[in-house]
């Protein structure tokens, strides 16, 4: 792993196919858009917004725009965050980027 | 010496001393250790650490308390303080790490220019002194209750020890004695909670067991006149605007604050950048979902405490708390009819939210050992923050400030060493200043911290990463519109300074208006930064590479 990498220059021979860099960087950001999609949804909207209907269905004695902002939500950003981690192992993998050691395991 | 302040002393002393033998074990010689470990933590190590950093004695001491009373508001803080890993997860840590050097301001000077350099130095210093001030009177909480010390040497006695590992282990240091610290704080806040909800809800997980007492709870707040703990914006008088402001401007300032940011620098790999902030939200998480539940049961034990109880026959848990001036009883009728968090309110009882946990096994009555261990748990909670704190200001200004910007960096490595643990030592002699003369609730003090990094830090590196045409004049701008625009409402709406405080605009309260502050940062810099030349080509290179972990190989044929 190198520390300052921005100083070299871009990677690769001059001329070499750079358009899987947009490739990965256009997977990358739609799998941004889909989990921020679903964080604020759980969060500002199921435990702000639609509070109120929701109070109106009971679970265990919590009502359910409660249980949202108080553990809910909570939950499925723990979730959010290991999804995004496991799935952008994939596509570093499809992409060749991965941090890899001299034996190929994962750094 | 009652068994209460033996067990205190036992817990207090064996954790202190855990924690300097860390630091000794751990003590470092070159500034790529002192600032960030030397890249070399461990994932997992590194999120107990960021976990312990990240919460702090409002986390640990105050928000429980706050919950019980706030209720269902009390969300704002649950959420607001959890999500924003989320932002840090998604759109920041990975590539800061992939950048790779020591501090936030110094991403955003390579990024933007040099005085941009200065005024993120700026602000990272001013943010996290307002922070760090929450942690010194939430230390004073622990020592002044449980030892009957003054809460002026409990400051001193508290940054005393913060100053020991801080200055000798710098980063290093701080990281593995926040490893531990975590371990100490979340076995103190999880091992009463569950005793607690066995004993009340017959189940020892807490966060399944308080909503079933939540219909008893609401009835008994009613009879004491407060409004019901699961009715929604009602705690907070800026009602659902306000709400939601809080909580997308604690979301944003959890990204953008600089102590949390420098955290995962430390990892070896961007990929552990990744899973250091989950295992990070993973950690804070345990005692995120146990709070609410903490602050509903040690609710309902106080309120049947305070039905049964008469002028002459108090609970045995308050005198010492009235002692320690955190709680107020004024019963003139001999019953207590109305309880409050609200020293203005004129109840019959008046508890400090700041008390509720750290209170809450005597209000249940759970053994001696139990209530040491959660004053060491507290002041991990305190140290763990401080720390954290004290070495983003001390990077700032040795590194950003002195490093960069004086000696145009030709400082030898020595005198580097030197000047950062000159501008730790300064930090904490300022720190124990501030936290003799502390202001408000611990917790809220903390919550304006995050209006200003929300409305400064938060645009300005999500633009630096994702947006190549975003400038330096553009950043400046920003930041500082945001800044003045956050900074100067809170003033016209607190009484800081000496300035009166003056009514709310649109309910929006100080503590909410970081989120518009940074929609303003946000629009500042997109207008300036279209308006002027773009970046260098070397610059927009830089912002190309950091999107990918590694040079790409094709050797495996993908």
């Amino acid at each position: 792993m190198s520390d300052v990498t921005h100083e070299s220059p871009s990677s690769g021979p001059p001329g070499e196919d750079l358009s899987w860099r947009q490739r990965y960087w256009k997977k990358n950001v739609r799998l941004l858009v889909i989990l921020l999609a679903i964080w604020a949804a759980v969060s500002l909207g199921a435990g702000v917004l639609f509070i109120e209907p929701l109070n109106n269905i009971v679970i265990l004695g919590f009502p359910l725009g409660l249980w949202f902002g108080q553990q809910g939500a909570i939950y499925t950003f723990v979730i959010l965050i290991l999804v995004y981690a496991l799935w952008m192992d994939r596509i570093d993998d499809e992409f060749g980027v991965s941090e890899r050691n001299g034996d190929g395991e994962r750094a | 010496m009652t068994s209460m302040q033996f067990w205190t002393f036992f817990f207090l002393i064996l954790t202190f001393g855990i924690y300097i033998f860390i630091a000794w074990r751990s003590r470092v010689k070159e500034t790529k250790e002192f600032y960030v470990a030397s890249q070399g933590v461990p994932a997992v190590a590194n999120g107990a650490a960021v976990a312990a950093d990240w919460m702090s004695a409002a986390s640990f001491i105050g928000m429980a308390g706050m919950i019980a009373f706030l209720g269902s508001d009390g969300s704002v803080y649950l959420m607001g303080w959890t999500g924003g890993y989320v932002l840090l997860a998604l759109l920041l840590a990975p590539y800061l790490r992939k950048w790779g050097k020591f501090t936030v301001p110094e991403f955003v000077g390579d990024r933007y220019s040099d005085t941009v350099r200065v005024v993120a130095a700026v602000c990272a210093i001013v943010i996290s002194f307002t922070y760090v001030v929450g942690q010194m009177t939430g230390g004073g909480v622990v020592f002044a209750r449980f030892l009957g010390l003054s809460a002026e040497w409990a400051v001193v006695v508290a940054a005393v020890v913060i100053f020991f590992y801080a200055v000798l282990g710098g980063m290093k240091g701080i990281t593995y004695t926040q490893v531990a610290q975590y371990i100490v704080l979340i076995i103190a806040y999880l091992i009463p909670a569950v005793a607690v909800s066995q004993a009340i809800g017959g189940f020892p997980i807490p966060q399944v067991t308080y909503g079933t007492i939540l219909s008893e709870l609401d009835a008994l707040r009613v009879e004491f006149g407060l409004h019901e703990f699961i009715e929604a914006f009602a705690g907070r008088a800026g009602g659902q605007l306000d709400v939601f402001l809080v909580t997308l401007s604690l979301m944003l300032g959890t990204a953008g604050l600089p102590h949390v940011i420098i955290r995962f620098y430390t990892t070896k790999t961007v990929r552990g950048a990744r899973f250091s902030a989950f295992w990070a939200l993973f950690f804070i998480s345990l005692l995120y979902l146990t709070a609410p539940a903490v602050g509903a049961f040690t609710n309902l034990n106080l309120l049947r405490g305070a039905q049964e109880a008469t002028a002459d026959n108090l609970p045995a848990w308050i005198q010492p708390w009235s002692d320690a001036g955190y709680v107020t009883v004024s019963a003139g009728d001999g019953s207590i009819d109305t309880v409050s968090n609200s020293a203005d309110s004129g109840a019959d009882l008046i508890v400090s939210n700041d008390i509720l946990v750290l209170a809450s096994p005597e209000i249940s009555g759970l053994p001696a050992p139990i209530i040491g261990l959660m004053a060491a748990g507290g002041m991990a909670a305190a140290l763990s923050t401080a720390a954290g704190l004290l070495l983003v200001i001390s990077s700032a200004a040795s590194h950003d400030i002195y490093y960069r910007m004086i000696s145009k960096e030709r400082a030898s490595e020595k005198t580097q060493m030197l000047v950062g643990r000159l501008a730790m030592t300064g930090a904490v002699i300022v720190a124990i200043f501030a936290g003799l003369n502390p202001p408000a609730f611990v917790a809220q003090v903390v919550a304006f911290a995050f209006g200003l990094a929300a409305s400064t830090f938060f645009p300005i590196l999500i633009l630096g990463v994702f947006w190549k045409k975003a400038n330096a004049t553009g950043a400046a701008a920003g930041m500082l519109t945001g800044l003045i625009f956050t900074g100067g409402y809170m003033i016209y709406t607190l009484e800081v300074f000496g300035t009166s405080a003056n009514d709310h605009i649109f309910n929006v309260s100080p503590e909410g208006i970081g989120a518009i502050g940074a929609v303003v940062n946000f629009v500042v810099t997109i207008v300036v930064s279209n308006l002027t030349r773009p970046p260098s080509e070397h610059v927009q290179e830089m912002v190309e590479e950091i999107r990918y972990p590694q040079a790409r190989r094709l050797t495996t044929g993908s």
